[in-house]
């Protein structure tokens, strides 16, 4: 009897220690892997300033980020997918697309004996993802490489299993850059993969690729910086072969910068432009526009005010490009549409 | 010697029978009856629960592709098309792969252990069998994506290859994830179960039967397979749908390195998807209503399907534990 | 002419026993490799940032888990209050209480629960819990772990109640008691070792869950205050830390692996000794 009493007094005084000091804010969000990486280092940098303010951000895939949203089970999601119309509807509450960075999506592989930069034209990876181009030396895919010694090996496919922003922009650019992809298969965070493996995140797919010999993905570009993993240059919409970097993005969001819409959803995969990289997109953040709770809310509109002025500078460090200059300025207005 | 004297004790009574219900209450025991049977009661409330919130939540899915869900081998999120087969085929497959490595494994270590080891030895392996059957699914899950998958794609795959490569069953190309692999996984899951329960099961075979068998003039090997196991049969049976049962739900393990692709594939080496694989990946993600209420029928699928098993598991080990096992 | 048959048969005899011994040999082997890997991957990678830090933002090295290892602990002890209680009371009632046709069925259901997959439990516990207050919780992480708890609980109680001599029963009945206290002051004392042993393994068995927790506990960058918010666990983490790409993830997995499997191990060698039980618990 003596023992039990201990024991709950022991576990009751540990639950009591992570009890909730008064006035911490929690907010809980969940959504994108494509911006993880500097979202954990914004909500860190942003705690560190404001220790009363936790953001707990679960990266789930955009999909997730959607889901939770509209269940409410979340303050707040993020998504490099933009909600579509019947999504939006499924909300009570208006949501709102806050672009947060810009990033590019790349082509990544694991091929033995190739270290250098492939070049992969719009037909190759459409090609490779519809199934139809099934190995690595492949005329679509060699005469783009002269230069470099392919193996006759299958090209492993992989793709994300989960609901993913990532894979909405990767599969926008393969519908514009292949009418059978487009009629096949079309635009989503989830679509039917004609082949290929799943990997769950940015997180999984790199994972697999490193792991997997001869294998093919499509992640983000920080994934492919932090764990060293080759990635090719993409044809672009004049023909050009670009590696994805700061300046092809930044490039491929000029045009987007004069006409943005509104509600800040706009594509620019295959953006015109020389030096335009052509898997580019932004990633938003989705809020609703009515936050009951005054403290979240307060959280909110602040964080945004800074994320789009001090967080940007920590874009550069984690290979996103900053917002374009226009976009910042329309975005501050719009914080002012959270009631 | 007493007779009906005067009791010590008020509450000293004669049978309960004679009780009156205002008595027992005071007794307590009433109320001791009352408060043991409603907690009782709450399990058969949460299993209820369980079922109903199950069947509620995939009404949408239910109502929209009825029993067309079982053969359709669509899951496509975009057009809003979802069938069950290839998680039904995945989920099967990898059990069956599971089982074929699992129960001669594990009834060969059972008979070992049974049969032929000193008692001690016995039970101590038996003990750390036990231990083996303890270890969470996701420290599986970790060590079938470090050492099973590559082991998988550099090693056994290839061997594979060049010996049974002509089948259909490994043909294509070898990833190191896919049902192969998560079937062996699965079977290391589930062979201390299948070790665990036959052992004990074997023990409780007569010795007048080896006895017999062996005066017979039959060889240890002999008596063994053909009078003392036959004996455990039922019991043998059980321990396999309960290794079964546990392989059909298994989750962690399994998503960590089947592939996560809903395709139906006759190689062992593509990658596939178990229901309970796709619930885990795609729950928390599932955009829109029908899309949810999908993978709830697949949840409800994968209930009844353990269900079934896990009943015929009880009466088969039950039935041989009582009965004792005589040969049908 | 039998002879050749006696020869094969003896043949047969020896490779065939043999076999089971390679059999038994392999399974006992396998256990020894996850034990060694573990301890091998596991043990450079645990220190003591480990055990006190909290992780790190993506990409950079370094930081703990000490928010996963109290989330687990808390999540447990949701799981025993909620859980425990039920599984003993409702082994009591099948084991000195119970009618014929009640028990029957409240046995059988208890089998089922029992089998139901743990990612279903997951599916349950977000329908009855998160989506009607509209957040993940320790609680409804908890609530799944519980529901997981009580079968295990419930056999294991019966099966030490019953395992009780009737004498004691009849002797203290002999002395006036009445039924509830023979049972709470005789009965249960008596069985109390057993049934706290199985309470410690079911709680063990639920230790490793993850499937119930993915959509219920969810995770939590940060500390988790009261029971209300997500909050972080080990069999999660691992599994978040597993299928990533950074290499330093992949040391803490390891790391966490270790710990979680110390911990269920030494839960479990601990009840087995004291039980001292031949085989396994049918409370699988």
């Amino acid at each position: 009897m003596k023992k039990v009493v201990l024991m709950a007094s022991l576990v009751l005084g540990l639950a009591a220690i992570s009890g909730a000091q008064s006035g911490t804010a929690l907010l809980n969000a969940a959504g994108a892997t494509f911006p993880y990486p500097i979202y954990s280092k914004w909500f860190d940098v942003y705690h560190n300033a404001h220790p009363n303010v936790q953001i707990n951000y679960q990266s789930i895939g955009s999909g997730g980020g959607i889901r939770q949203l509209l269940a409410g089970t979340v303050d707040f999601g993020a998504s490099d997918g933009p909600m579509t119309d019947e999504q939006l509807a499924q909300s009570k509450v208006k949501i709102l697309h806050f672009p947060t960075v810009l990033g590019a999506v790349v082509p990544t592989y694991n091929i033995a004996g190739v270290t250098g930069d492939l070049n992969f034209t719009q037909k190759a990876l459409a090609g490779i993802y519809l199934g139809q181009i099934t190995k690595w030396n492949d005329p679509e895919i060699a005469k783009a490489n002269p230069g470099i010694k392919l193996p006759g090996e299958d090209i492993v496919v992989i793709h994300r299993s989960d609901g993913s922003g990532t894979s909405y922009i990767f599969t926008d650019f393969l519908a514009k850059a292949s009418s059978d992809w487009k009629s096949k298969v079309g635009t989503n965070t989830s679509v039917n993969w004609p082949v290929g493996l799943g990997g769950k995140g940015n997180e999984g797919v790199s994972g697999l690729v490193k792991q997997t010999p001869d294998s093919i993905g499509y992640i983000e570009l920080i994934y492919a910086v932090q764990n060293n993993i080759p990635y090719g240059k993409v044809q672009n919409a004049v023909g050009k072969f670009v590696k994805a970097d700061l300046a092809g993005v930044t490039a491929a969001a000029a045009g987007s910068a004069k006409d943005m819409p509104d509600d800040f959803r706009v594509s620019i995969t295959n953006a015109p432009g020389a030096t335009a990289y052509p898997i580019s997109s932004f990633t938003w953040l989705l809020i609703p526009a009515q936050i009951p709770d005054a403290v979240k809310k307060a959280v909110i509109k602040d964080f945004l005010k800074w994320m789009l002025v001090d967080g940007q500078n920590y874009n550069e460090g984690l290979s996103y490009a900053k917002l374009p200059k226009p976009v910042i300025a329309k975005e501050t207005k719009a914080i002012d549409l959270i009631q | 010697m007493v007779t009906s004297a005067t009791p010590i004790d008020n509450a000293a009574a004669p049978p309960a029978g004679l009780r009156t219900f205002v008595q027992r209450l005071r007794d307590g025991d009433q109320i001791a009856h009352i408060i043991t049977l409603v907690f009782a009661a709450t399990i058969l409330l949460i299993t209820s629960l369980l079922v109903y919130e199950l069947w509620i939540n995939s009404g949408l899915s239910r109502s929209k592709f009825g029993l067309m869900f079982f053969w359709t081998r669509v899951w496509d999120p975009v057009s809003g098309d979802f069938g069950a087969a290839p998680f039904i085929y995945g989920t099967l497959v990898t059990a069956v792969v599971s089982l074929a490595i699992a129960v001669p494994l594990g009834l060969a270590a059972a008979i070992f252990l049974a049969e032929l080891a000193p008692r001690r030895l016995s039970d101590g392996i038996a003990f750390l069998i036990d231990l083996l059957a303890a270890v969470p699914s996701v420290i599986y899950g970790l060590l079938g994506i470090f050492i099973v998958v590559p082991l998988m794609r550099t090693v056994v795959g290839p061997a594979l290859k060049s010996t049974l490569g002509f089948l259909p069953l490994f043909k294509g190309p070898n990833y190191g994830v896919g049902f192969l692999t998560a079937g062996i996984v699965l079977a290391i899951m589930v062979v201390p179960f299948i070790i665990s329960v036959s052992r004990e099961v074997l023990l409780t075979v007569p010795r007048e039967q080896r006895e017999a068998a062996l005066g017979l003039g039959a060889t240890r090997w002999e008596a063994t397979w053909k009078v003392v196991v036959p004996w455990a049969r039922t019991g043998i049976m059980g321990s396999v749908f309960l290794a079964l049962a546990r392989a059909l739900g298994e989750t962690m393990a399994v998503t960590m390195v089947i592939g996560n692709d809903p395709k139906i594939a006759t190689s062992l080496f593509a990658p596939g998807y178990t229901i309970a694989a796709v619930i885990a990946n795609e729950f928390t993600e599932a955009t829109g209503n029908l899309y949810l209420s999908a993978l709830i029928e697949l949840g409800l699928v994968l209930f009844l399907m353990t269900f079934i098993l896990n009943g015929l598991a009880r009466l088969l080990i039950v039935a041989t534990e009582r009965g004792g096992g005589r040969p049908s | 002419m039998s002879d050749l048959r006696l020869t094969w048969r003896k043949s047969l005899n020896v490779v065939m026993l043999t076999l089971t011994g390679v059999a038994a040999f392999a399974v006992v082997s396998v256990l020894f490799l996850i034990l060694g890997y573990l301890i091998w991957n596991g043990g450079k990678s645990l220190n003591w940032d480990f055990f006190t830090k909290l992780p790190k933002p993506v990409g950079e090295t370094g930081g703990g888990m000490a928010n996963a290892i109290v989330g687990s602990m808390k999540l447990l002890f949701l799981a025993a209050v909620i859980g425990l209680p039920v599984g003993l009371i409702a082994g009591v009632y099948l084991a000195e209480f119970g009618g014929k046709t009640f028990s029957f069925i409240t046995r059988y259901t208890t089998d089922l629960l029992n089998g139901v997959p743990s990612i279903v439990m997951g599916i349950f516990a977000y329908s009855l819990v998160v989506l009607p207050v509209k957040h993940f919780s320790a609680l409804a992480g908890g609530l799944a772990l519980a529901v997981m708890v009580i079968p295990i609980t419930v056999r294991s109680t019966e099966e030490f109640l019953r395992a009780v001599p009737n004498s004691m029963r009849e002797g203290a009945m002999a002395l006036g008691a009445s039924k509830w206290r023979t049972i709470a002051t005789v009965i249960l004392p008596a069985a109390s070792g057993g049934i706290l042993t199985g309470m410690l393994l079911s709680l063990a068995r639920v230790a490793g869950e993850t499937a119930p927790l993915l959509f219920t506990a969810f995770s939590n960058r940060y500390w988790s205050p009261g029971w209300n918010q997500p909050i972080a666990s080990l069999p999660v983490m691992i599994y978040t830390y597993a299928i990533a790409p950074y290499d330093d993830w992949h040391r803490q997995a390891w790391a966490a692996g270790l710990v979680l499997l110390a911990l269920v191990l030494i839960a479990n060698l601990g009840c087995r000794l004291v039980l001292n039980r031949r085989g396994s618990y049918r409370s699988v």
